[in-house]
């Protein structure tokens, strides 16, 4: 197998503490943005989900904010708030918000107008509307953009390393680029992000699944 | 901003901005090249290759672009080629998926009318599917796009030339100004092609297809 010439397990045995660190660190890094990239996105598409001109200029914005490459938004948190955790989880919060935003406006739009006027007629005031009608169907549009975040921010994540932040990005770059591009630390690195990309997705659908139980019985009766 | 500059130019930031624009293009090309006709030919051909492709693509997704650049790096060399290549293969999957999108999902009455009025297949896809297709395909390749100039940008930071090249620099001498130099371009030339494959896409949108807010006669 190629796989067996490009990794040697040698190098992988006696880095194992080293390794477990990284992964420890890079789950720190994509839970904390996501954390933040959740809190900061629902709300805010919750307030323009009505609104033509708000949402346009906060799909802009966040549009413009995901559009800037990923070294580059490293690169100036770094000139601005210097080397650290709390830049780099900055950075990877502002790539989640526009696909968070716009898919959670997406589903809040999509509830259609007759449920929403049998909750108004079971007299459900404005607030219980939104969380015990809209923002429960919305959520499968809400997961697909935590789904689609989530995954590319486990890859954005490895480039934290060159703001010290630490993550999967010290095999990728310390042991594997800055040691004349050896192989292996980059292979084990790309490994682990994906099986972490693919583990935080396949929980994400369960998470989804398990909150949103009448899309089952609906299934099972059709 | 001066410092910035300065270092901009003490770096031969015109030299590394032409490399990137360089690679970026020759990848971007190559990647519309192969997504476009592997897209139209999942779109057209057997179900089990059509899934197999999409699902391929799907997951190249979930790999980290940074690593995947820099494995083909480590195992080829630091050279212009190399780095094209890299790019040109995470640059596919955004074209292919829609244009397999696009074509796939054409109206069949369309395909059906433009039929009856005989047109032969190749007819009815370069004339009837294709350019309802357009719009998703160039937004495919401004995707794309976007991302091969930000992973080329990464290419750099690996050693293989062009902004990232800069970045690296200043990082490794922590000069907050040599880091600037290289991460402005980078962002000015990400916004350019977002800009100009963002127009790119309302021109390809064939004109009986395009909403237009002006009265119909004008």
């Amino acid at each position: 197998m190629a796989v067996a010439e490009l990794v040697k397990w040698s190098w992988v045995e006696n880095n194992l503490d080293d390794i477990q660190q990284a992964s420890i660190e890079h789950l720190q890094l994509v839970g904390a943005a996501m954390g933040i990239a959740i809190a900061v996105s629902i709300p805010i598409a919750i307030l323009v989900r009505r609104r033509r001109i708000p949402f346009i200029a906060v799909n802009t914005v966040s549009g413009a904010l995901y559009t800037i490459p990923s070294l580059a938004m490293f690169a100036f948190l770094l000139s601005w708030f210097g080397i650290g955790f709390e830049p780099a989880v900055i950075a990877l919060a502002v790539y989640c918000l526009q696909l968070i935003i716009r898919n959670t406006v997406v589903g809040l739009r999509g509830v259609s107008g007759p449920v929403q006027e049998a909750a108004r007629g079971m007299g459900l005031t404005r607030r219980q509307r939104l969380f015990k009608v809209e923002l429960p169907l919305a959520l499968p549009a809400i997961f697909a953009g935590i789904r689609l975040a989530v995954v590319s921010t486990v890859g954005i994540a490895t480039i934290a390393v060159y703001i010290g932040a630490g993550g999967l990005g010290v095999l990728i770059v310390n042991d594997g680029i800055q040691r004349g591009l050896f192989v292996t630390p980059i292979v084990v690195g790309a490994v682990i992000a994906t099986v972490m990309a693919l583990v935080f997705d396949f929980l994400l659908v369960l998470l989804e699944r398990a909150l949103t139980p009448w899309q089952r019985a609906r299934a099972g009766t059709a | 901003m001066g410092a910035v500059w300065d270092a901009f130019q003490a770096n031969d930031g015109w030299g590394q901005t032409w490399t990137h624009v360089k690679l970026s293009v020759t990848a971007l090309v190559m990647a519309t090249a192969v997504g476009l006709v592997l897209g139209v030919l999942c779109a057209k051909v057997g179900r089990v290759a059509a899934f197999l492709v999409v699902t391929v693509s799907n997951l190249g997704r979930t790999v980290p672009t940074f690593a995947i650049i820099a494995l083909i790096l480590a195992l080829t060399s630091l050279g212009f080629w190399p780095a094209v290549f890299g790019l040109f293969l995470l640059g596919i999957p955004p074209i292919l998926l829609n244009s397999y999108t696009g074509v796939r999902e054409v109206d069949p009455g369309i395909v059906e009318a433009s039929r009856g009025m005989g047109f032969r297949p190749l007819q009815v896809l370069g004339r009837v599917e294709l350019p309802i297709a357009m719009p998703l395909v160039f937004a495919g390749i401004r995707t794309s796009a976007v991302q091969i100039v930000a992973t080329a940008a990464l290419a750099g930071l690996v050693g293989a030339g062009g902004l990232g090249v800069i970045v690296s620099s200043g990082l490794s001498n922590n000069q907050d100004d040599v880091i600037l130099a290289g991460a402005i371009p980078i962002t000015i030339l990400a916004a350019l092609a977002e800009l100009v494959f963002g127009g790119a896409e309302r021109l390809a949108t064939p004109r009986g297809l395009r909403i237009t807010r002006r009265p119909v006669i004008e």
